[in-house]
């Protein structure tokens, strides 16, 4: 059973809980984080699922299966794969309308946009931004 | 090692003593902008606090005074850079606006369809795009000096370039990316016999070099402030007088009139043609200071200390490939940039013969965003990316690196912290 995206941005704070705001093992653990991500096919890292915004190279591929979006995202830096990652673990394999209704606080919570600037923050946004875009369609397509 | 006393430096700059992410900053970006002395802020809190005022116009004693100490900064810019007179110096917003200045005004003035514009590979953007604006405008060809694996110019080529239809040199004197000295004298004389002008970009060279604008015969140079331990949006335009005087001015309005009726304006003379609007005032009078602090410390001080720091990190640099490949490393794979990426842990970026303290490298496997952030967990600010040099990026065939670049205020303890994080962000990359 899938969790709901409000256990897992819980279970995520939980997480970040343990190093106290230290900026390096927080880095460190996105890095792994990231690691951890299923590999991309190669024939899905196109141009087309470039994510626009950001400073590092995003890939995002969603697909549309029994009701629910997948999505499989990589990038060309580790800290931005672990970041990538988090939204991926939150809004993968759950309904357009759980993914357009819920409200992301973990973020905010685990500090993440003190630590990663407002640079990165805007590429962030874009990821997010990107993310509701394809929930939008899948909802509207119906299919 | 130099003489100065780098303690006493240091406590002249309140920004360094602070803790970042729990460690002590250790501030290795100063290609990108310096830190400012006590002196700087000093003076601009003291501006707004008692002095400020427009200049130039009104009868009372708060505006004589701004005028006299905005003024003042023009003669100590003179100074500086040894221009023959004072009118010489016109001030700006910075470099970018310093170049955009030169490629409006003298560009659109004196460029014809089917003339020539020489730049380098390794110029920043604000040298390129002004030039490639004007002429696309006028029908012109900009033409690019290539460089070396060492990050030098080909001066061959660059002479094979020359012709009666090159215009205008435009050259950085020293490169904000690879750190490399240009021989700007040199290339100013080969330009000047066939009847070219130059303009440098003067924006990382200012803050390491003597500067002797009569010396080097350049046409035209632009000063940023905020690389030369000043305020931000301050720059300055140096331009031969007979050249300045023969060029259109670049913008409308404020002090560059000296009489206006519907009918016609007539301009002001130099510099204040080129002043239109009310200047940055405060900010420029505090450049002074920082213009003597430079001096106060003496730039063969400073260039001695630099270059000191320069020496300590590559040379870590390399003992750290050396000490993880068991290998040792040749002088000439230091100089070797590209081909080497994929070998080695560490790849130096830039390896002039003639450099200022800047350093840029590659880590082999990480990439330089991730670098940087995990260098700024440990307090350590450095830069990374493509420094807004693009093409010389891609040149390279690398998308950015990691940039260390250091001033004055430095130690060489700060950059044996730097070394031991690079280190680690070694192993991390190897895991």
């Amino acid at each position: 059973m899938q969790k709901n995206i409000t256990d897992i941005q819980n279970e995520i704070i939980e997480n970040f809980e343990l190093f106290d705001g230290d900026m390096e093992s927080t880095l460190f653990y996105l890095m792994d984080l990231g690691k951890k991500l299923p590999v991309m096919p190669v024939e899905h890292k196109t141009d087309d699922f470039i994510v626009k915004g950001c400073q590092s190279k995003v890939w995002l591929y969603p697909t549309f299966t029994d009701g629910k979006v997948v999505f499989e995202a990589d990038s060309n830096t580790e800290i931005t794969k672990g970041l990538v990652s988090l939204l991926v673990q939150v809004w993968s394999n759950q309904t357009p309308d759980d993914i357009l209704n819920s409200e992301l606080f973990f973020i905010e919570k685990i500090g993440m946009s003190r630590m990663i600037g407002s640079q990165r923050s805007n590429g962030f946004a874009s990821m997010i931004k990107q993310i509701r875009m394809y929930a939008l369609a899948y909802k509207a397509s119906g299919s | 090692m130099s003489k100065l006393d780098i303690t006493a430096i240091r406590s002249k700059f309140p920004i360094l003593d602070q803790k970042v992410n729990g460690k002590p900053l250790v501030y290795f970006d100063n290609a990108a902008t310096t830190q400012k002395p006590q002196a700087v802020i000093d003076a601009l809190v003291k501006y707004y606090k008692t002095d400020n005022a427009n200049i130039h116009r009104a009868a009372h004693t708060l505006a004589a005074r701004s005028t006299d100490m905005f003024e003042a900064t023009r003669k100590t810019i003179q100074a500086f850079i040894n221009a023959k007179e004072v009118e010489e110096c016109i001030f700006t917003k910075g470099v970018t606006e310093s170049i955009n200045l030169v490629a409006q005004s003298w560009g659109r003035k004196v460029l014809q369809a089917g003339d020539e514009v020489i730049i380098t590979t390794m110029e920043h953007h604000s040298n390129i795009v002004p030039w490639q604006l004007i002429c696309e405008e006028k029908g012109a060809i900009l033409k690019v000096i290539p460089i070396n694996d060492k990050g030098e110019l080909l001066m061959d080529e660059y002479e094979k370039m020359l012709s009666s239809k090159t215009k205008m040199v435009a050259c950085v004197w020293v490169s904000n990316a690879l750190g490399t000295i240009n021989p700007v004298k040199e290339i100013i004389a080969k330009a000047h016999a066939v009847g070219a002008k130059v303009l440098l970009d003067g924006a990382q060279a200012c803050s390491h070099l003597t500067v002797d604008v009569q010396d080097l015969d350049c046409d035209f140079l632009a000063v940023s402030s905020h690389k030369l331990y000043g305020p931000t949006g301050v720059g300055v335009l140096y331009g031969k007088r007979a050249l300045l005087e023969n060029m259109p001015p670049y913008q409308g309005g404020g002090e560059m009139i000296k009489e206006v009726s519907f009918e016609k304006t007539t301009y002001n003379e130099i510099p204040y043609k080129f002043e239109a609007g009310t200047p940055n005032i405060g900010d420029v009078i505090a450049f002074k200071y920082a213009l003597d602090f430079v001096s106060e410390t003496g730039k063969e001080n400073i260039a001695a200390h630099e270059n000191a720091l320069l020496k300590h990190c590559v040379d870590g640099l390399m003992a750290i490939n050396n000490s993880l490949t068991g290998t040792s490393t040749s002088l000439s794979d230091r100089n070797s940039m590209s081909s080497a990426v994929e070998t080695k842990p560490i790849t130096l970026i830039g390896t002039a013969k003639e450099k200022v303290s800047v350093q840029s490298f590659v880590i082999n496997g990480l990439h330089h965003f991730d670098a940087g952030m995990l260098l700024d967990s440990k307090g350590i600010a450095v830069r990374t990316g493509h420094h807004c040099t693009q093409p010389l990026m891609n040149c390279l065939g690398i998308d950015g690196t990691i940039r260390a670049s250091f001033s004055v205020y430095n130690t060489l303890e700060e950059v044996d912290v730097f070394l031991e994080a690079v280190k680690k962000l070694l192993k991390l990359s190897n895991k």
